[in-house]
């Protein structure tokens, strides 16, 4: 049976079909649809981590047990999994072990675009890469063979346009192995990377790349599609779906494997073709491991400076972007691209994301601004403070970035009080030791936890302080209060983020601690089923509404300009749109007429 | 079979990303190669969305190049004029009479552009602009969250596949306490076709 399935789920149905049992992972666009996909599937444990480094840990431990494994993430989390990235390549393991990077070309959801191959080359392991779900199935069974068959993790790297592109997939039966161990290893040599038995694994790993290299020349998933021989395109992942839309006269050598490559194969292509290009999406990869080999890729007409060739090494590809790509080189006529027609068109206002109507965080970024102090950013909805008119971001590394950020500031004597703000899930992710180590080194800048009961902008998945896991059973619900208490810290205030006043005044408090102190600032994520049913849309009294726009300085989305004017200044006054008004009163409790009516007003 | 290109866009939370599932999955039934790639940034609500579905005998790339559109879906007026350029010149325009305003509109200096001036940009493209009064349609029905597959409705009467196609693939694809609402504001659509 053939079923549309993006590669995310299929990723989720591959491993289940080739017989994974544990998935650990944490949530990050585009990756996130893997793991909620794989919990849903019978006889499989899968777990949301703490963090990506956490979740890599457990799916080697499984590993190491004999059972097949899989964690996943995005391609940032695998800075943050590094550690174990490298050691494991350094172990090997028992069952077959897989990793999946999900990267993000155009950044549509990221701070960066760090093209993730390259960790592959970095620790010795081997990267295969699909072109749709299809292959993305496939290929986490064939991965998770070249794992056990190899002894070493493989990295299964996909792409924002590949997580989310749902392609027709032929589904299989589960194929379930028993552990292949009997027992837990007791292997020091093998597992125990101390210097002198790591010293022993180095050649080990180097051999084990030198032969998979040779692997790779029969690999089925690494294919010669013959056309013509005046040009040829060495391609993988999405872009080969850009190589077949745009050059479908070509011959194409497309890799599925892209660490380590065929070189034979690739020679023996190159020696065919009059012309051989590279057509890859970000780094030049495959190009500069193609031209350390001495084989000539051709650069357009203009000689070669290094770098990439050709096609844009930054962004997202598309078929117009390489074709125009092509046209600049040389390898196609001006005609081949679709007249874009020139119109008289008006600039258009933007449409940003935006936090939602009756978004907790609002209250909070109102009082910040307020507050004119720097504040140290964090990776979650909250980023989105940033924007106008709340503007009260001022950095955003990654994540759990911002409470050291803030501390580094407050240390190197800096004089004005800096605040971090940061989300419940990312707290529990990298926040815990940042906020410690503020404590124990005498700091004193203010962190704010934004607690809204769930990990939102990935689309509400289940974290420590939520009391289910990913799975749906019963679980601890972590409180923060007395965890960051456990942590050293002792002046903690916890409000209610719908509470304007209380949280105004626990924030002076923070500010007038000589001390390191925390606000937890705790409402449930508005979007969340439970809260929609309680969603009552509010009104304002035109008659009282002096068209202050101190409603509309919160960025809400659901208050606007009305036609009505306000004969005095003249200004627009404010209306609610009750399509989106969630009832939050933010804008009841600051509106200094009394003109936005309260929930229980709404009656009158 | 004719190969098709859609790309629908919208705004968060409008049901962009339900209407495309509904589109690939009839075409799949209808007997194509289909696929379905979404474009969407980080906020849950509010951002622009976009979604492209291609119909054909086999489908590569699952994204569209600019210029080579055959059918620009629109949820929502602002957004079929910034997608403009997708279109194909002559191809079809289905766009939703309504407008959500921008935050950057309300708080910003930004302004909404006017009827007038996205009717005369849809028809520097095109002059097959399908305007369909969507919202008015869903609101008689009971529920504006509708008016996406009022807009579907609407797309089905341009298309040659089996009304019976549609139908399933929703009834599939909708929670079943809105089935018969969704059924409804699907036959609604297919006569709602106010030509440009």
């Amino acid at each position: 049976m053939k079923v549309l399935l993006s590669a995310n789920e299929a990723v989720a149905r591959g491993g289940w079909e080739a017989g994974v049992e544990v998935a650990s992972a944490y949530p990050g666009t585009p990756s996130t649809e893997i793991l909620e996909s794989f919990a849903r599937y019978p006889d499989v444990y899968a777990e949301w981590a703490t963090n990506e480094k956490v979740a890599m840990d457990v799916a080697i431990g499984a590993a190491y047990a004999g059972r097949r494994a899989l964690t996943c993430m995005k391609h940032v989390g695998l800075n943050v999994a590094a550690d174990a990235f490298f050691y494991a390549s350094m172990t090997g393991l028992e069952a077959g072990l897989v990793f999946v990077s999900a990267d993000d070309p155009q950044m549509h959801s990221s701070q960066n675009e760090q093209d993730n191959r390259h960790y592959a080359k970095f620790a010795r392991v081997p990267c295969l890469e699909p072109s749709d779900s299809q292959e993305a199935k496939e290929l986490v069974g064939v991965a998770l063979e070249i794992s056990e068959q190899f002894d070493t993790p493989v990295l299964l790297r996909l792409t924002t346009r590949l997580c989310h592109t749902d392609t027709l997939v032929e589904l299989g039966e589960r194929v379930t192995k028993p552990p292949t161990v009997e027992k837990y290893p007791r292997n020091p040599a093998k597992y125990v990377m101390v210097p002198g038995n790591a010293r022993k694994k180095h050649p080990i790993i180097e051999e084990r790349i030198r032969q998979l290299a040779e692997f790779a020349e029969t690999f089925p998933h690494n294919r010669i599609e013959w056309g013509q021989r005046d040009l040829g395109i060495v391609t993988c992942g999405v872009a080969y779906q850009y190589a077949k839309e745009v050059f479908p006269e070509a011959s194409v050598l497309r890799l599925g494997m892209t660490y380590p490559l065929p070189r034979q194969m690739v020679r023996d292509f190159a020696a065919q073709v009059e012309r051989l290009v590279v057509l890859e999406e970000l780094d030049p990869f495959l190009e500069e491991e193609i031209r350390l080999m001495g084989v000539e890729v051709y650069s357009g007409p203009e000689p070669y400076e290094g770098g990439k060739s050709i096609f844009p090494a930054c962004g997202e590809l598309d078929p117009g972007v390489v074709r125009q790509a092509a046209i600049t080189a040389g390898l196609l006529p001006p005609s081949a691209a679709a007249p874009v027609p020139q119109l008289e068109k008006r600039e258009l206002p933007a449409r940003p994301p935006v936090l939602c109507p009756g978004c907790p965080h609002r209250s909070v970024f109102v009082e910040l601004r307020r507050s004119k102090l720097p504040i140290q950013g964090d990776i979650g909805c909250y980023t989105l403070g940033l924007l106008p008119p709340l503007s009260s971001i001022h950095t955003c590394g990654c994540m759990g970035a911002g409470i050291g950020v803030a501390h580094g500031a407050d240390v190197a004597g800096d004089e004005e009080r800096h605040v971090a703000v940061i989300g419940d899930s990312t707290f529990f992710h990298t926040g815990m030791p940042a906020l410690l180590n503020v404590v124990y080194n005498r700091g004193k800048s203010i962190t704010v936890i934004m607690d809204n009961r769930i990990t939102a902008m990935t689309g509400h998945q289940d974290n420590p302080s939520t009391g289910k896991t990913l799975q749906g059973q019963e679980t601890v619900k972590i409180d923060f209060e007395p965890l960051v208490r456990a942590l050293g810290v002792e002046e903690v205030h916890v409000v209610d983020a719908y509470d304007v006043k209380a949280v105004r005044d626990a924030f002076k408090a923070c500010r007038q601690h000589d001390g390191p102190s925390v606000l937890i600032t705790r409402r449930e994520c508005a979007l969340l089923p439970e809260v929609r049913r309680t969603w009552l849309p509010l009104r304002i009294d035109p008659e009282k509404c002096v068209a202050c726009w101190t409603c509309i300085r919160t960025g809400c989305p659901a208050l606007r300009k009305s036609e009505e004017i306000f004969e005095k200044t003249g200004r627009q006054k404010a209306e609610i749109d009750p399509l989106l008004c969630t009832g939050c009163e933010l804008c009841a409790q600051l509106c200094p007429n009394g003109a936005i009516l309260f929930r229980d007003q709404m009656g009158e | 079979m004719n190969n098709v290109n859609f790309l629908l866009c919208g705004v968060g939370g409008q049901g962009t990303i339900l209407a495309s599932d509904v589109l690939t999955q009839v075409g799949v039934q209808a007997g194509y190669d289909a696929k379905k790639a979404e474009v969407h940034g980080m906020a849950q609500r509010g951002g622009s969305v976009t979604s492209h579905v291609r119909w054909a005998e086999k489908v590569y790339s699952p994204l569209i190049a600019k210029g080579e559109v055959d059918v620009l879906v629109a949820f929502e007026k602002l957004e079929a004029l910034r997608h403009i350029e997708f279109l194909r010149p002559g191809g079809t325009v289905v766009v939703n009479d309504h407008e959500i305003i921008p935050i950057t509109v309300t708080s910003g200096g930004a302004e909404y552009p006017d009827d007038e001036h996205i009717r005369a940009v849809l028809a520097e493209v095109t002059g097959d602009v399908r305007w369909v009064d969507g919202m008015t349609i869903a609101e008689e029905l009971g529920n504006v969250r509708a008016a996406n597959v009022v807009l579907l409705g609407a797309l089905s009467s341009l298309l040659d596949v089996p009304e019976s196609i549609w139908l399933e693939v929703i009834e599939k694809r909708v929670p079943a306490r809105y089935v018969e609402l969704n059924r409804s504001a699907f036959r609604r659509g297919r006569e709602a076709i106010v030509s440009g």
